[in-house]
């Protein structure tokens, strides 16, 4: 579904991403894990358009998405919910699913009940100002925001950053809810075992490099990664 | 006359001048809450605006009602110029680079006006015409109704542009954060044209209106014009559509008020001490947010 042919980034001088490549196959659950800053989300950024490779190649469904611009690359099929959550506060929560089906000709009433079951919490708000929402709740909206467009492929980016762990635990059940319903998902994540534990494959970054992959009960057994990442 | 009429004819003056005011404050505050630009080039557009009437209905000899189109039609496509050939390419530049050229564009459009044009002023012709209104002693002009209730449609309209439609959504959801906005499938240069298209419509609006009540147009007529606007915009909060409405309209009050005591030489001078004290105790305007720089 997507395949990252040896992307080079920089941010101005800095060499951010030296030469990565990886793939997601359909309906899988990949992770990339590793350090802060070794470019997870640098990757992610590049992969939906909002940064652009100096060299190599991304392919989506078979179409090259290297250069296109990251509007278009959302009607493809691609959804990146980025790390912060980055919800528009001042707008509404009902604004902010809408913003999401941008892509849409129009806000479908089915869509906001499949989202509305599943987050039940932002039906209940659905008239606040998104910037009075919970922590979990925003992460909650931003996971519903990307689905108002119907992705295919769903990028997450830290979806447990900041969450207290009973949160996090509900998240990435929401995520393999997702899955088992049929959207692949890249997953980067800082909390290498939670990631692990529902990823069918992964990849370690190192400082713009990729230095291990395997499926993510083989990364979970590698002694480095229970060294460097898990604590153990 | 007693008190009483004065301060309410005062007053309808002064909601002349700041429908105006409002009317140009919000394409300043427009732009400037989608790319942080104080787009000093805004007030120009008005003066562009003027001469189209001018053209159209002095030289060409044709009716109110195309002048009036021709205006607005003009000054909307002349902002998504500007912004296209002047402020795109500068997108990734620094802000100063942005504000340096606005400047710049200034200069350009009244230096062009005064080639093709010349430099002494025009005399409009009548635009709108009709019966004064008369409210006990309290004498209406009929422009300043026409100006009051047009500006006031139109700020209604941009109201529910802004707040109801999938662009006007789109509009706040750049204005807030860009990147995001590019990962719903909101096409970030369209949504530029289109708030530079509304907020120069809107100065085509303010450009007949202003043209009803002070029937001169000349090179130099926008830029205290844009420069007054710009402080109504600041005093609402920059950023803020209601807060331009509601500045535009103070700024307008306080000028017919200070021009009625006697003091109308000191009018601009008071508007700039406004200004001036705004900044110093509280920058972010009436109804402006706290600016939280991003990261």
């Amino acid at each position: 579904m997507l395949t990252v042919k040896d992307i080079h980034v920089y941010y101005g001088p800095i060499h951010a991403i030296k030469g990565v490549s990886f793939e997601v196959n359909d309906g899988e659950i990949v992770a990339l894990i590793g350090a802060n800053g070794a470019g997870k989300s640098t990757i992610l950024k590049t992969v939906s358009g909002l940064l652009h490779p100096k060299t190599g190649s991304i392919e989506f469904n078979g179409e090259d998405i290297t250069k296109v611009e990251p509007h278009r690359i959302v009607k493809k099929g691609l959804a990146h919910v980025p790390e912060g959550r980055r919800i528009f506060l001042r707008m509404t929560v009902m604004e902010n699913l809408e913003m999401g089906a941008f892509t849409q000709k129009s806000v479908r009433e089915e869509d906001l009940e499949r989202i509305f079951e599943r987050f039940p919490r932002l039906k209940e708000r659905r008239k606040q100002i998104a910037g009075t929402l919970s922590g979990g709740e925003q992460q909650m909206l931003a996971i519903g925001r990307a689905l108002m467009s119907h992705p295919k492929l769903l990028m997450l980016d830290e979806p447990s950053m900041g969450l207290a762990p009973i949160l996090v635990e509900q998240i990435f059940e929401i995520i393999k809810e997702l899955n088992d319903s049929g959207t692949t998902i890249l997953l980067v994540e800082q909390n290498a075992g939670m990631a692990l534990e529902i990823a069918d494959r992964a990849y370690v970054l190192e400082t713009g490099n990729i230095t291990l992959s395997g499926t993510g009960a083989e990364l979970m057994c590698s002694e480095e990664v229970r060294k460097a990442y898990l604590g153990a | 006359m007693s008190v009483l009429s004065m301060i309410v004819s005062q007053l309808i003056n002064g909601l002349q001048s700041g429908s105006v005011y409002a009317l140009i404050a919000l394409g300043y505050s427009m732009v400037y809450g989608i790319i942080m630009l104080l787009n000093f080039a805004h007030g120009d557009i008005i003066m562009v605006g003027a001469y189209i009437v001018w053209v159209t209905m002095s030289v060409l000899g044709l009716p109110p009602a195309v002048g009036i189109i021709a205006a607005v039609a003009g000054c909307t496509l002349l902002g998504v110029i500007i912004e296209k050939v002047a402020y795109t390419p500068l997108r990734k530049s620094p802000r100063l680079s942005l504000l340096i050229t606005a400047i710049g564009v200034s200069f350009f459009l009244q230096n062009i006006a005064q080639l093709i044009i010349g430099a002494g002023s025009k005399t409009m012709p009548a635009i709108v015409s009709g019966p004064n209104l008369y409210i006990g002693s309290v004498n209406l002009s009929f422009v300043a109704i026409v100006t009051i209730v047009v500006s006031l449609i139109s700020m209604a309209i941009l109201t529910i542009l802004v707040q109801k439609t999938k662009m006007g959504k789109a509009m706040r959801a750049v204005s807030e954060d860009m990147g995001t906005a590019q990962l719903m499938g909101i096409s970030v240069n369209k949504t530029i044209s289109f708030t530079f298209a509304i907020g120069s419509a809107l100065a085509g609006i303010g450009a007949v209106l202003y043209s009803c009540a002070y029937p001169q147009a000349s090179p130099t007529m926008g830029s205290m014009l844009g420069l007054k606007a710009f402080v109504a915009a600041v005093l609402g909060g920059i950023g803020s559509i209601p807060g331009a409405m509601i500045g535009g309209f103070a700024i307008g009050i306080l000028e017919a008020f200070v021009s009625a005591v006697g003091l109308s030489v000191w009018k601009d001078g008071v508007v700039f001490a406004i200004l001036i004290l705004v900044l110093l105790i509280k920058p972010t305007g009436i109804m402006g947010r706290e600016i939280k720089e991003k990261v």
